[in-house]
């Protein structure tokens, strides 16, 4: 694998046209959009239910994924979520783009990165469940079925981005 | 044949997850195709050297929204059986700029952390667990964020109900913007010549 060399990413333009066609036939099948961090959290909710059921049982938020015997993980996002693993393996593969790396501008050490990496994600996980979707859930779905919210939602990713950008330049450039 | 198939056909639950998890596939390849298994191509987006992000993003947007509301206004696929995001306004603004912070920071969202592991990257996996701390943070103090996550409540609105046209306008205008946004993003990606490849 390590020798191969990897090839090229695609186009932006074609890999948007397939995630569009990807996006149209979840809600055509379905009934509903794509979905990343949702599978997360039930995963989480699982475990802790596991450990502590009455601890979750008490908090309404998370008590609600286990209304009537419910188990959280007999969702379909959760399977979605198993396929996007599984369907990026299948094209890294195709692609030789499978290798055991650290992606990080050359002026950070892979410890540094993996702090911000830790950070970032503490945010976008808070985050992604007090706006109720992610990147996925709420600007790709909601982005395609015209959902105001989601519209104000992107908008305002791009903004936190943009205006964060600065402050973290040494890990990526 | 109508849509949503699954709400028409009655669909047995396990094979409505089997489906999900063809549709995950799809959505997996596609994410991974376009490069976003990769931290440095997502970041460059923040700092104007590569708008592989903004260009996948609208792209597959204005392409499922045209098929979406092409759809619905042929009478095809019924909006009530289908699940449509509501809107929190206030919710939605913090929490998106919020994401955005920890997107720059961390690297990743949580859809494209996936193809990342599956490709081998460590920070990734790093990520996914920051994304599970996250969570669980919110969620044990979800009671009293309970009035910051229900702000700006308005139920199902959409974004051609607010500007007063009708879907097909509203489909036409995110297109023309679309266009406008990758013309200018390429403009800047050719005087830098940056595309971030493996």
């Amino acid at each position: 694998m390590e020798k191969t060399k990897a090839q090229p990413y695609w186009q932006p333009y074609y890999a948007g046209l397939g995630l569009g066609l990807v996006l149209l036939l979840s809600y055509m099948l379905l009934g509903q959009g794509l979905g990343g961090s949702g599978a997360f959290a039930r995963l989480l909710y699982s475990i802790m239910h596991s450990v502590a059921p009455g601890h979750v049982e008490g908090n309404p938020y998370m008590a609600k994924y286990f209304a009537d015997g419910a188990n959280p993980l007999n969702n379909a996002l959760v399977f979605l979520v198993i396929g996007v693993f599984t369907g990026g393996l299948i094209s890294g593969l195709l692609a030789g783009r499978v290798r055991k790396t650290v992606e990080k501008g050359p002026n950070i050490s892979v410890k540094g990165r993996f702090i911000f990496a830790f950070a970032g994600g503490t945010l976008m996980g808070f985050a992604a469940r007090l706006a109720r979707g992610c990147t996925s859930g709420q600007a790709l779905s909601g982005g395609a079925t015209l959902a105001l919210g989601s519209w104000a939602f992107m908008f305002a990713v791009f903004a936190g981005g943009f205006a964060a950008a600065w402050f973290v330049r040494r890990q990526w450039l | 044949m109508k849509f949503p198939v699954s709400y028409y056909a009655e669909w047995t639950p396990y094979f409505g997850l089997l489906i999900a998890w063809i549709i995950g596939i799809g959505f997996g390849f596609f994410l991974e195709r376009g490069g976003f298994g990769n931290a440095r191509k997502l970041a460059a987006q923040f700092y104007f050297k590569d708008f592989a992000v903004l260009k996948v993003m609208f792209t597959a947007i204005v392409v499922a929204g045209l098929g979406f509301w092409g759809l619905v206004l042929l009478g095809l696929l019924d909006l009530s059986a289908t699940y449509i995001n509501l809107t929190f306004l206030g919710a939605q603004v913090i929490g998106g700029l919020i994401l955005g912070v920890g997107f720059v920071i961390g690297g990743y969202c949580p859809g494209t952390s996936c193809v990342a592991v599956s490709t081998g990257k460590l920070d990734a996996l790093v990520y996914l667990a920051g994304i599970l701390f996250g969570i669980f943070v919110y969620s044990e103090f979800a009671p009293i964020l309970d009035k910051l996550h229900n702000s700006g409540s308005m139920g199902e609105v959409y974004v051609w109900q607010w500007l007063h046209v009708s879907p097909g306008v509203a489909m036409i205008l995110a297109v023309l913007m679309a266009v406008g946004a990758f013309t200018a993003a390429t403009i800047v990606e050719r005087k830098k010549k940056s595309i971030v490849q493996p």
